[in-house]
């Protein structure tokens, strides 16, 4: 693997080969000395366009936990905010000769172009509404930490399809794990199509009761001014996952930040079904095999190329 | 009541030209047959048996080299943007062998030359050489320039510019509102009397249904055919690619083809309830063919155009997220590219325009979502269309060829033509030479081609527009005098 840029672009063995060395991983965060020198000397610059204080937050301590030298680059208050196109932040920074980039964008794709423009492993932290592979992948170490394999179960995942990057990746991930995906949500939050995808889709929670594992998504508060639905209080009354509508045998999950309210109630994120903390938890070890699966095998890249001879300004120039 | 010509520009150098045995396709003249043709003083003056007719002493002669030699031509001359060498004036001969096709020179009514304000996209020079290489003997501009073309003094200063530097006769469309907003008629009248060829928003619809009536009625006093740019802003808001899987999955606002069938619908009803003129601009889907069909049914006064990008991609084609597969209206199914084909046999899409949009190499070079719509299309179309849908035994090439030229006639011009004593507007062609899509740099200003990199069968060697010799391909060689 060169880059991690999308779920698609995996199988199931390397998802359970990236998941298996998380669990190795995870043996190391319960020592006293949590830190390996497995990527010493190793450089992975986060370059975030978007605010996130989560992802960015688990990448640095995953790939310091490797002992990798970690370089934030944020887009805000930076020279992209002097103009500078994403070709010439990725060129600029890639001066540096960072392994790896770890990249998060509001655009589809730029994961995918950015590794066309440098040599760095690209880790996709999400682009746009597309994808954000690592969060899959977490979510699926998650799951088999606590019920072990997924096969054959059903998995909802509830609310805002249209604009997450989330649900993308993780109905092509829980569909490479073996489980039966289901979207639900308002007809405006879920994009024509989307089945195409395999997976079902369904319009109220009637049918919630069936599903083993059920996954909300955030129901961002931006949605109301562009009038995707009526009222956040006829969202929560459809489509909130709540005590009413959990059945105690079933599993919860969520990305965060949870709107407590609005697509969960408070008493389902505080009870003993909720996976939403081991989640959180996961994000530090998963990333860490992905760093690791990316730049272990891979050479360290050279420091600095030699130093081309001086020309001089004037004369023996090739013709 | 138009009072200036309303196409300007070309070379000034009526052709002196003698084409020997060349295979003569021209639809409307009821041409296909091996013809000598020459061309005295700009002029279709000869249309004689193959081989009967001699040339001038002191005659230089022209050949079609193969694809091999003209790609080593071309790799020699490197990054120089002239396509083919300039001779000096005299008389020129080119041996067809009774292989080469001579066709009427094609007509494109929708393409950007993004002059004033966005030269570096395209200027009147490098688009109108584009034109010629794809065998264009003139084009239709669009008005959605910086500042937009909206004003008589704007339009006469543009039309000097084009008298001046366009390699092809260029007619204007200047805008139905001012400034594209949808607010104000410009002063159309004034804009006729300037030589506007017609009104478009192009870039834009004309969202509100009561100001395109307005322009509709308008068109009573000023003329001037109305080219409609069809899109429901409030589907298509945010939209980055065609609604359907692939931008479910890719996660890209979706635009959906009711975007543009809807106002289709919509406008072609107001020009029947107004007895207007109207064209509809780059039809993408199954559902806008049916609705320019039903009104061509009701007698309603419309035309349609298609682009080749429309005919020969679908939605597939954007699955890598190539921005130069990014267009309005963006590329749909393969069940509406059908559909478009369909209605351009049937003649409910009356013409092919290429919308040729040019837009820099860094406007292009970013993620998909930020990316301006367009595609380049002068230099390839033919090529394009000939290798898709010719040789693919979908079209024939007399039907492709009368709809390439067919744009004319919709805006009130004359059709090029094939006949005695008609103005040479000629494109040779060579149908057999394959070449790969700009290998060698392009004649745009702009290299944002959806079809870079194919490879296509069928070149254009030679065009003449209104009289003159504005193309000569590097596939032609220089065969000696006779």
């Amino acid at each position: 693997m060169n880059h991690l840029i999308s779920i698609e672009d995996l199988d199931r063995r390397d998802i359970e080969r990236i998941v298996t060395q998380a669990e190795r991983f995870e043996e190391v965060a319960d020592r006293e000395i949590k830190t390996l020198p497995t990527l010493r000397g190793r450089m992975v610059l986060n370059l975030f366009y978007e605010a996130s204080t989560r992802t960015r937050g688990s990448f640095e301590l995953a790939a310091k936990r490797l002992s990798a030298d970690v370089v934030n680059f944020v887009a805000s208050g930076s020279s992209v905010e002097k103009g500078e196109s994403l070709k010439d932040t990725v060129l600029t920074l890639s001066a540096h000769k960072p392994d790896a980039i770890v990249l998060r964008t509001p655009w589809a794709g730029a994961s995918e172009l950015v590794s066309r423009w440098c040599d760095a492993a690209i880790v996709n932290a999400g682009d746009g509404k597309h994808e954000h592979p690592t969060q899959a992948l977490l979510d699926v170490y998650t799951l088999r930490r606590r019920v072990g394999a997924i096969d054959g179960a059903s998995i909802w995942i509830v609310g805002d399809v249209a604009h997450s990057r989330v649900a993308r990746s993780n109905v092509l991930a829980f569909q490479r794990m073996g489980a039966n995906v289901t979207l639900a949500g308002p007809p405006t939050l879920i994009p024509r199509g989307i089945e195409q995808l395999g997976c079902e889709v369904r319009y109220t929670l009637e049918e919630l009761p069936g599903a083993d594992i059920v996954y909300a998504l955030r129901m961002q508060r931006e949605r109301m001014s562009d009038t995707w639905v009526p009222s956040l209080r006829e969202y929560a009354s459809w489509y909130q996952v709540n005590a009413r509508r959990l059945a105690p045998r079933q599993l919860l999950m969520h990305p965060g930040p949870v709107n407590r309210g609005v697509e969960l109630s408070g008493e389902v994120v505080d009870s003993p079904q909720a996976l939403i903390t081991a989640q959180v938890e996961a994000g530090v070890v998963v990333r860490m095999a992905v760093l690791y699966e990316l730049l272990a095998s891979r050479e360290a890249r050279p420091s600095a190329p030699p130093a081309s001879a001086p020309r001089p300004l004037v004369g023996s120039r090739p013709a | 009541m138009s009072a200036q010509a309303p196409l300007i520009g070309g070379r000034e150098a009526p052709a002196e030209l003698l084409l020997r045995d060349v295979h003569v396709l021209d639809p409307r003249a009821r041409i296909d047959a091996r013809r000598d043709v020459r061309v005295r003083e700009g002029r279709i003056v000869e249309l004689a048996e193959p081989g009967s007719l001699d040339a001038e002493p002191g005659t230089r002669g022209l050949a079609a080299r193969e694809t091999g030699e003209t790609r080593a031509a071309e790799q020699e001359a490197g990054p120089e943007q002239e396509a083919g060498p300039e001779w000096e004036a005299g008389p020129e001969l080119v041996d067809g062998e009774g292989r080469l096709r001579l066709l009427p020179a094609f007509f494109d009514p929708h393409v950007h030359l993004r002059t004033p304000g966005q030269e570096h996209k395209e200027d009147i020079d490098s688009g109108t050489r584009a034109a010629a290489a794809g065998g264009f003997g003139a084009v239709i501009a669009m008005p959605n320039t910086d500042p937009v073309l909206d004003s008589a003094p704007l339009l006469r200063s543009l039309r000097d510019a084009a008298a001046r530097a366009a390699r092809v006769p260029v007619g204007f469309l200047p805008a139905i509102t001012r400034g594209l907003l949808g607010e104000q008629l410009t002063e159309m009248a004034e804009l006729r009397e300037q030589g506007a060829l017609g009104f478009s928003d192009d870039g834009r619809p004309v969202v509100s249904a009561g100001m395109l009536r307005k322009a509709l009625r308008y068109q009573r006093l000023c003329g001037g055919v109305l080219s409609l740019h069809e899109e429901d802003p409030t589907l298509s808001r945010g939209g980055a690619m065609h609604e359907g899987a692939l931008s479910a999955a890719l996660g890209i606002g979706a635009i959906p083809s009711v975007a543009e069938s809807t106002m289709v619908a919509r406008d072609a009803e107001l020009a029947g309830y107004e007895d207007a003129r109207v064209h509809f601009q780059h039809l993408s889907c199954a559902a806008s063919v049916e609705a320019v069909a039903a009104a061509k049914a009701r007698g309603f006064r419309v035309s349609a155009e298609v682009c080749p990008h429309h005919l020969l991609l679908s939605e597939a084609d954007v699955r890598g997220l190539d921005t130069n597969m990014k267009m309005y209206p963006p590329l749909a199914t393969d069940a509406d590219r059908r559909a478009l084909l369909e209605g351009l046999r049937a003649g409910t899409i009356d013409c092919v325009a290429t919308d040729h949009a040019p837009h820099a190499r860094e406007e292009k070079e970013v993620p998909f979502e930020q990316a301006p719509m367009g595609t380049t299309g002068l230099e390839t179309a033919f090529a394009a269309l000939h290798t898709g849908l010719v040789l693919s035994g979908e079209i024939d090439l007399a039907l492709l060829v009368a709809r390439m030229s067919a744009g004319a006639e919709l805006f009130a011009l004359p059709a090029p033509s094939i006949a005695v004593g008609r103005p040479a507007n000629l494109t040779l062609v060579d149908l057999e030479h394959v070449w790969v899509a700009g290998e060698h740099g392009w004649q745009s200003r702009s290299a944002n081609c959806c079809f870079a990199g194919r490879r296509l069968q069928g070149r254009v060697l030679m065009t003449l527009a209104a009289g003159a010799i504005v193309h000569r391909d590097r596939a032609l060689a220089l065969a000696g005098a006779s």
